[in-house]
């Protein structure tokens, strides 16, 4: 069969045709993009990659961490910083930038550059990411350390990926763990007795911000709300003198029906912007929608799925009854292991003898004893037992951290101001370094031992 | 004739603004530069070792706890040594034109070793020629820096007691006056 070749006038035609589809194709694809970027508000196709466990709820706030269009590492060292820095620093922490930029350590730069945050934590790459968002492999210690044997004759032999994930060494966060503190609290029991936490106070040194004026008659809205008017007078708000106005005048003096957090940050400023740092605020501190367990990727009771977060989701409306927030607030959501098994617990059962007035509320130990800590003046460095705090004096200001996640990651951040208020050292590092007791809420002894005070103790004597 | 005098006069011209330009800058020695930086680093250093640690101190007023883990500890201050890297750390953060150390061949943190030769040879020298000083030339990465090297010495019996009885050590009978380590400063060329 004879096909005719195509004319010049025909090739021509044809060549239009194409750059006329290719023309097309590139603008719909940038204009599809552009609108993506700028005005959508589902951002996900301009995910390069599923974000970690740390940071997957804002994953689609770019601008949160992307502060700039345009700019290298520095614009990401920024954003690390103006979130994480303060942590940091509170934490002392043992690597800090500063370590890492005098010329002499040029040649260990270039194996890892330990001045950028993105060089071990690299986002988007979740599926290669390690616990803590490490996503270098995990002998990254050795290459400063590697003639640590010849000092250490104790660590001679020890695996190179051992050093930050055996309970011993955490490259940021060492306050519990460095060699000095090791010795001066080594020994003694591994729980000495249920301590009594210290009561918080920072709401009462605070002077009560200017409330708006009644507008309402509360009177007449208690007589139409009776269960809710019980509640509400059983209530600290009450007792502190804070009426339905406190809470419910929005704008323009209009009666509000949900108070949100900005109504409750007018008097509790540090709860709210702890909870905004935490797992449970973050996507509203970044003006996305209110968390939601649906959102999660861990363990949740099917039930509150589509609960969202807020004040009232763990406090409850009126009530706001900070014992039933510590426990219930927790375990509505939460079924993971480790909180299905809270309630036989060891701790779980001081708590509930305290719910039964059996003990003090001060010698419960909930979940938010340990994942909201009390915290004096606000640093995780600082025992909050009575004893210890009252040895402070006036300067002691006690407040509860609502961020759940300053002290869960390396869990031994949790060491100072939570475990050591009853246990030793010892008993605190072996429990926390054993995933099987994590796992059914410590209930029994630790299954390993960590001779990191042993070694510590030794050395001391030599 | 006439032609003749004009290209003179062009010449001598010409040669006469030639000398009206700036004088070419030659800047500031890297010796002299290096050195003034240490005359101040030391002047501090001595300061804070002789009027805050042992005047404040336990041998003192008894009012500040120098201590290694100063930050941990109420009104823990800074050991000098200590006092010295956090000048050296915030000066990194405002410049990138020098950088200093304090190094020694027997330090307490293995971090504070000599690592490069020139750091070595430096503080070999200076060890085995009190009172004289380092200078050298090295390339670091893709950099040339001016390297000096300045004796770190003994000014009180606070520095020679907490080395020797420091369980990490490497030397433990330093002697007041004596050379304990060195001062790297470091100027990009």
């Amino acid at each position: 069969m004879f096909v005719r070749p195509f004319g010049s006038g025909e090739m021509l035609l044809v060549k239009k045709i194409v750059w006329g589809v290719w023309l097309l194709a590139t603008l719909g694809l940038a204009g599809y993009y552009g609108w993506v970027l700028l005005q959508a508000d589902d951002k996900s196709e301009l995910l390069i990659g599923e974000a970690t466990h740390g940071h997957f709820q804002i994953e689609l706030a770019c601008s949160s961490c992307h502060t700039q269009a345009f700019g290298g590492g520095e614009v990401l060292q920024d954003a690390c910083v103006s979130c994480h820095g303060d942590d940091l620093a509170m934490a002392h922490d043992s690597h800090p930038r500063k370590k890492f930029t005098d010329p002499r350590n040029a040649d260990l730069l270039q194996i890892l550059d330990a001045r950028q945050c993105v060089s071990c934590h690299t986002e988007h790459q979740n599926e290669q990411t390690h616990p803590m968002g490490v996503t270098v492999p995990e002998d990254y210690c050795f290459h400063c350390h590697e003639d640590i044997g010849e000092r250490r004759p104790s660590h001679a032999n020890l695996p190179f990926d051992s050093c930050a994930s055996a309970g011993c060494h955490n490259f940021h966060d060492n306050r519990a763990l460095y060699e000095d503190f090791l010795v001066s609290n080594a020994g003694g029991p591994w729980v000495r007795s249920v301590a009594q936490l210290a009561e918080r106070n920072a709401a009462s040194l605070t002077a009560l911000p200017k409330l708006p004026v009644p507008v309402f008659d509360e009177a007449e809205l208690m007589r139409e709300h009776p269960q809710v008017a019980a509640e509400f007078l059983a209530s600290s708000h009450a007792a502190a003198g804070v009426g339905c106005s406190g809470c419910h005048t929005g704008a323009d003096q209009q009666w509000l029906p949900r108070p949100e957090l900005n109504q409750c940050k007018t008097c509790h400023v540090g709860e709210v912007e702890t909870w905004l740092q935490g797992k449970h605020g973050m996507r509203l501190a970044q003006g996305l929608s209110a968390m939601s367990p649906s959102m999660g990727r861990l363990e949740f009771h099917q039930q509150s799925e589509n609960g969202h977060q807020g004040c009232t989701s763990c406090h409850g409306a009126h009530k706001f009854d900070a014992k039933r927030a510590a426990v219930g607030g927790c375990l509505d959501c939460h079924a993971d292991q480790h909180s299905l098994a809270f309630t036989e617990s060891p701790h779980g059962l001081l708590t509930q003898q305290a719910l039964n007035n059996e003990r003090p509320w001060s010698e419960a130990v909930t979940c938010a004893t340990c994942h909201m800590p009390r915290l004096v003046n606000g640093d995780t460095g600082i025992k909050v037992d009575k004893e210890s705090v009252s040895a402070l004096g006036e300067s002691a200001v006690v407040s509860v951290t609502h961020n759940q996640n300053l002290t869960l990651r390396p869990n031994e951040k949790m060491i100072r101001p939570v475990c050591m208020s009853c246990h030793s050292l010892e008993f605190s590092i072996d429990a926390l370094a054993d995933e099987s007791l994590i796992q059914n809420n410590f209930k029994g002894k630790p299954h390993q031992h960590i001779e990191s005070i042993d070694w510590a103790v030794k050395r001391d004597q030599r | 004739m006439k032609n003749a005098v004009i290209a003179t006069a062009l010449a001598v011209s010409a040669l006469a603004l030639s000398g009206c330009g700036e004088p070419e800058s030659k800047g500031i020695d890297p010796k002299v530069y290096t050195d003034s930086l240490f005359a101040v680093m030391k002047a501090d250093r001595t300061n804070y070792t002789k009027l805050i640690v042992a005047r404040l101190g336990p041998n003192g007023a008894d009012v500040i706890k120098p201590d290694e883990h100063w930050k941990d500890i109420p009104n823990g201050a800074l050991l000098p040594a200590q006092m010295f890297r956090a000048g050296a750390e915030a000066v990194q953060e405002m410049t990138d034109d020098f950088t200093y150390s304090l190094q020694s061949v027997w330090p307490i943190n293995s971090q504070n070793a000599p690592k490069t030769a020139m750091e070595k040879e430096g503080l070999e020298y200076i060890a085995a020629n009190p009172g004289e000083n380092f200078y050298g030339e090295e390339k670091l990465g893709d950099v040339t820096y001016y390297t000096a090297v300045y004796p770190d010495v003994a000014v009180s019996e606070a520095c020679t007691s907490c080395h020797n009885g420091h369980k990490d050590s490497p030397k433990t009978d330093f002697k007041l006056g004596e050379v304990m380590g060195g001062v790297v400063i470091r100027v990009p060329l």
